[in-house]
């Protein structure tokens, strides 16, 4: 694949102005799936959870997951969507293998919900607000293996394997309308959008929201106008972006990408691109056109969807706080500084951190860890996973640590230990003798030990050399691996000299 | 025991459950019928009469220990084999799914098992019931009993011809445009498309989801009611089915009276361009009616002129997406060609061998009038049509109590006469299409037979949603009033077949 020439960002920006387009496809936690009884459950073996109707054998119906529908309807109010009184759905045909029945339940021209709009933040502080054009419910399709062939897509491969687990997988596709005057956040915000509905749908609970399992799923359009140009220009739809940071580089890419071929006097074509992670570049995929033809008409299978008024105002009562609300309280509840608070944000730690507090730390400590040597170990592993100990236990190495039972080194050695799945830290500190000792008796002993060989030292404390202490502390440390409360022992220390 | 096959089904589940006579022997003399007849007459797609005698002695067993107790119980019935049977291949009349046995039982087929009628097996069809003949079965045509040169109706002219020869006292059928009611009247049978809704359509290949319809047919009224009895009631697997009960209709085929009753006359199905012998019964059962004390009124439907054109163009629409499933990745036939297999040659391939000429070009007429720049032309246009008929229903509803009409225009014509000239064929349905529109029950009764060339002619009755009832208690005392004047009942003209 042929690296495409890119302008320069900021030539770019200054060139044309930028139009994003975001379509987030939402994989819902229900029990089973949308039309069916199968489970609704990710890794089992291939074409387990399956069924006359999932795989679309002869004579089978549909009939609607009603889970599925509150689910759709709650994701519409917290997007502050109509949700409308009454919803067909429609089918959308094309051949595709992944498709049992070759065509896709969907809606079409009746979403469940329309007209919302969300406020995201961006780094840098400014909040933009993007306006909702729709929320759908739909089906996902199964999962294709093409075997052999160089490229692994579908053109080339010798054969292909189908598992239809997820094959009618309830979907709620979110869509947003244009967006302007993002200018050179464009690709900030798309990806601070994007981490704004995870946020909302985790929060109301409606989805596991892992974008690495494709629970949450974004295709971008991005397309440049000439400043002052009416017209929108052609745009591109990027598919497979399954990162908050792929879907910033991703943008980013095709802003700089439409630039150059713009600026040369060439056209875009209107196309389905798929963003390459290793790459970082995306390449083209099928023509879309408007002679697509989908021959969309409603699902004869299915009645409409007609929520009353009174479950809609029964799901209304049942939402959680808004993620900016909820940002404004915890920003006021924590204490941190701005710059502090937008970092938690960005790293998208404010779940762990407010469960760590919740588990009983101070919002500061919890903050440390996560930010500090938690992300430092994040990091450095290969996947950038989160690492594998729960805000309860960060809580309770940062009271280990209040407490004075350990100091902070050997707080780092218990984490190995937590991380390495020995326990809780209180049961690793227990198990191995870690906790910082602080017996008079056995620090006297060590103080008196080392003073044997530095004789000097006790008169040097009392001409008010205090620097003199720290060599018999170091040499109290040394002698009890570092399990001696530093503190204490200058304190004795300084009792021992003025006797 | 030939004489059991000429029994009605209720006649037959009385004998049982008096012990008289047990369910396998019923079933025994059925089978036996069809090993005599159905050579010439090829109602069947399928038999295993082992499986058949087995159920039956299995129906047997649990009566006697009081474990059924279904008005129909021991009594064999056949399937129309567009609806799934776990025991028996399901073929909608097509190659694509040549012997293909489904992994689960459609939900009227399990209510018939339930109820303990054993299957005899599974009847022939026009491919995924689309035709008026049975000529577009793959598996060649079945015959009319009254005149094995003639077809016997389409597409469930298995089920029509099984009844009217004796192979079975029952079977099931599944109306889109008539698919019941006119095999009923070119066989002297009878034959009830439900209200939309009133039968689970689980199970049964769908052709048109929002007109399929599926039935009872049988050899008189009372046992097609007994039967609509059996297979009706709400199913949680199909979000069509209704959620209310529709009453007996039983109870309503044992009325026998019309007094009182508004009988409409249908302005532009009143007769007009019919076959003379078809037009002269349907006069004369008007007069028997308004005889009876019944009031004979006209209703105008002035948009049933655009019925058959608005049929044409919403069938293939759903169809072209409801076929869209056969694509030889999970299951029936599948045609590699030599060279390139992708997957679109493999599925093109499978389609082109697997579906025969009807079928693809409902497939092809569908998927134009969907596409876009045709669709508010064609498909948008069909619908507001669909629209304008359930507005003359309503109208004419508020005039009269039942709708009465010639079931079809003429009777059962010969085999070749139209396989040729499809809008010839599609006119058949010129009676029996709008109650599928409509999504309103209908029936075809016997209503004597052609001068002309002494075959059967029907007559239709047609009731608002949900009223399926008006139409047993009209069709009841038709056909007694009817047995009255011919001094027997009309299957009983019906030429005896050579024997083999
Ligand atoms: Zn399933």
């Amino acid at each position: 694949m042929a690296k495409a020439e890119l302008m320069n960002y900021e030539q770019a920006l200054e060139q044309f102005e930028v139009v994003i387009g975001l379509e987030v496809h939402v994989e819902l936690n229900t029990n089973t799936k949308m039309f069916c009884g199968c489970k609704n459950e990710f890794g089992n073996e291939p074409n387990t959870n399956v069924c006359p109707i999932c795989i679309a054998l002869p004579g089978a119906l549909p009939a609607v997951n009603k889970t599925a529908v509150e689910s759709s309807i709650k994701i519409g109010l917290a997007l502050g969507c109509e949700i409308a009184p009454t919803g067909r759905f429609a089918r959308k045909n094309y051949f595709y293998p992944d498709l049992a029945k070759n065509f896709q339940t969907s809606q079409y021209d009746e979403p469940i919900a329309f007209e919302g709009s969300l406020d995201v933040e961006v780094p840098s502080g400014k909040v933009h607000t993007v306006l909702i054009e729709r929320a759908h419910m739909e089906e996902d399709a199964g999962k294709l293996t093409h075997i052999g062939g160089s490229t692994g897509r579908i053109q080339g491969a010798e054969y292909s394997l189908v598992d239809y687990n997820r094959a009618g997988v309830p979907l709620v596709e979110i869509v947003t309308k244009p967006v302007y005057g993002a200018g050179a956040e464009a690709p900030e915000l798309a990806a601070a959008y994007v981490r704004s509905i995870r946020e909302i749908v985790k929060g109301l609970g409606v989805s596991d929201a892992r974008m690495e399992r494709g629970n949450v799923r974004c295709d971008a359009n991005v397309s440049l106008r000439k400043h002052g140009a009416e017209k929108l220009g052609t745009r591109t739809e990027t598919k497979n972006v399954n990162s908050l940071r792929s879907i910033e580089r991703a943008v980013r890419y095709e802003i700089q990408r439409q630039a150059h071929i713009l600026a040369n006097g060439g056209t875009i074509i209107q196309e389905t691109r798929h963003w390459h992670e290793d790459k970082g570049a995306t390449s083209a995929g099928r023509p879309k056109s408007d002679a697509d033809d989908y021959r969309y008409f409603p699902e004869p299978d299915l009645v409409p969807v007609q929520p009353s008024r009174e479950l809609i105002e029964a799901l209304r009562a049942t939402l959680p706080e808004k993620p900016a609300d909820r940002r404004k309280r915890l920003a006021g509840e924590w204490g941190f500084s701005e710059l502090e608070f937008r970092d938690v944000v960005n790293a998208d730690l404010l779940d762990q951190i407010e469960e760590t507090v919740t588990a009983g730390a101070k919002p500061q400590a919890a903050r440390k860890w996560w930010m500090g040597e938690l992300a430092r170990i994040a990091n450095e592993s290969e996947e950038g996973a989160v690492p594998n100990i729960t805000p309860a236990q960060v809580a309770e190495l940062a009271k280990l640590i209040e407490d004075g039972k350990i100091n902070d080194r050997l707080a780092r050695e218990v984490l190995g230990y937590v991380l390495a799945g020995e326990g809780s830290p209180a049961e690793i500190v227990a198990a191995r003798g870690l906790e910082v000792v602080s017996d008079d008796g056995a620090l006297i002993a060590a103080i008196e030990a080392a003073l044997a060989s530095q004789p000097d030292v006790i008169p040097a404390i009392r001409e008010g050399r205090m620097q003199a202490a720290g060599q018999v502390i170091g040499a109290v440390m040394k002698a009890m691996a570092g399990s001696a409360d530093a503190a204490r022992v200058r304190e004795l220390l300084i009792e021992m000299a003025n006797k | 025991m030939t004489d059991l096959i000429r029994k009605s089904a209720s006649e037959l589940a009385e004998l049982i459950s008096k012990g008289e006579v047990s369910s396998v022997e019923v079933t025994r003399a059925h089978l036996d019928r069809s090993a005599a007849v159905d050579g010439a007459v090829h109602s069947y797609l399928y038999q295993n009469p082992e499986a058949s005698l087995i159920a039956a002695a299995e129906v047997d067993r649990a009566r006697a220990a009081g474990e059924i107790t279904s008005p129909l119980a021991g009594v064999p019935i056949a399937v129309k084999d567009n609806l799934t049977t776990t025991d028996a291949p399901t073929t909608s009349g097509s190659k694509i799914l040549q012997g293909w046995v489904p992994p689960y039982d459609a939900t009227v087929v399990k209510k018939l098992r339930a109820a303990g009628m054993p299957i005899l097996g599974k009847t022939n069809l026009d491919e995924f019931a689309m035709g008026s003949s049975t000529e577009f079965s793959a598996y060649g045509p079945s015959k009319n009993p009254w005149d094995l040169t003639r077809i016997p109706g389409g597409s469930g002219g298995g089920s029509s011809s099984v009844v009217s020869s004796f192979q079975a006292p029952l079977a099931i059928g599944s109306d889109t445009g008539g698919s019941i009611r006119f095999p009923g009247a070119v066989t002297g049978t009878v034959g009830t498309k439900p209200t939309y809704g009133a039968v689970s359509r689980y199970g049964l290949i769908a052709l048109a989801s929002s007109l399929d319809q599926i039935g009872p047919v049988a050899r008189n009224v009372l046992d097609t009611a007994m039967l609509q009895d059996v297979i009706a009631g709400h199913d949680p697997h199909d979000s069509t089915s209704l959620p209310e009960s529709l009453g007996s209709m039983t109870a309503a085929a044992l009325k026998q009276d019309v007094k009182g009753m508004r009988i409409g006359v249908i302005k532009q199905l009143s007769g007009e361009g019919f076959q003379p012998g078809v037009a002269a019964r349907f006069k004369e059962s008007l007069n028997l009616l308004a005889a009876a004390g019944a009031e004979i009124v006209e209703v105008d439907c002035p948009s049933f002129e655009y019925a058959i054109a608005a049929y044409y163009l919403i069938l293939p629409a759903e169809a072209s997406s409801n076929l869209a499933k056969f694509d030889s990745v999970r299951f029936g036939m599948r045609v590699e060609p030599n060279e390139n297999a992708t997957i679109e040659r493999v599925m093109a391939a499978t389609r082109e061998a697997g579906f025969g000429p009807e079928v693809k070009r409902r497939i092809i007429l569908g998927t134009y009038a969907l596409s876009s720049g045709s669709y508010d032309k064609f498909y948008g246009a069909a619908l507001k049509v669909r629209t304008l008929i359930q507005r003359d229903f309503d109208a004419a509803f508020a005039k009269a109590d039942v709708l009465v009409s010639p079931t079809a225009p003429t009777t059962a014509f010969k085999f070749g006469d139209k396989i040729d000239d499809p809008l010839a064929m599609y006119l058949n349905d010129i009676a029996t299409i709008p109650a599928n529109l409509a999504g309103i029950p209908g029936m075809s009764v016997p209503n004597g037979l052609a001068d002309e060339d002494g075959l059967p002619v029907g007559i239709q009755l047609l009731a608002p949603a949900r009223e399926d009832a008006r139409l047993y208690q009209v069709g009841g005392w038709l056909e007694k009033a009817h047995e009255e004047i011919w001094g027997k009942r009309m299957i009983d003209f019906a030429p005896e077949l050579e024997v083999k």
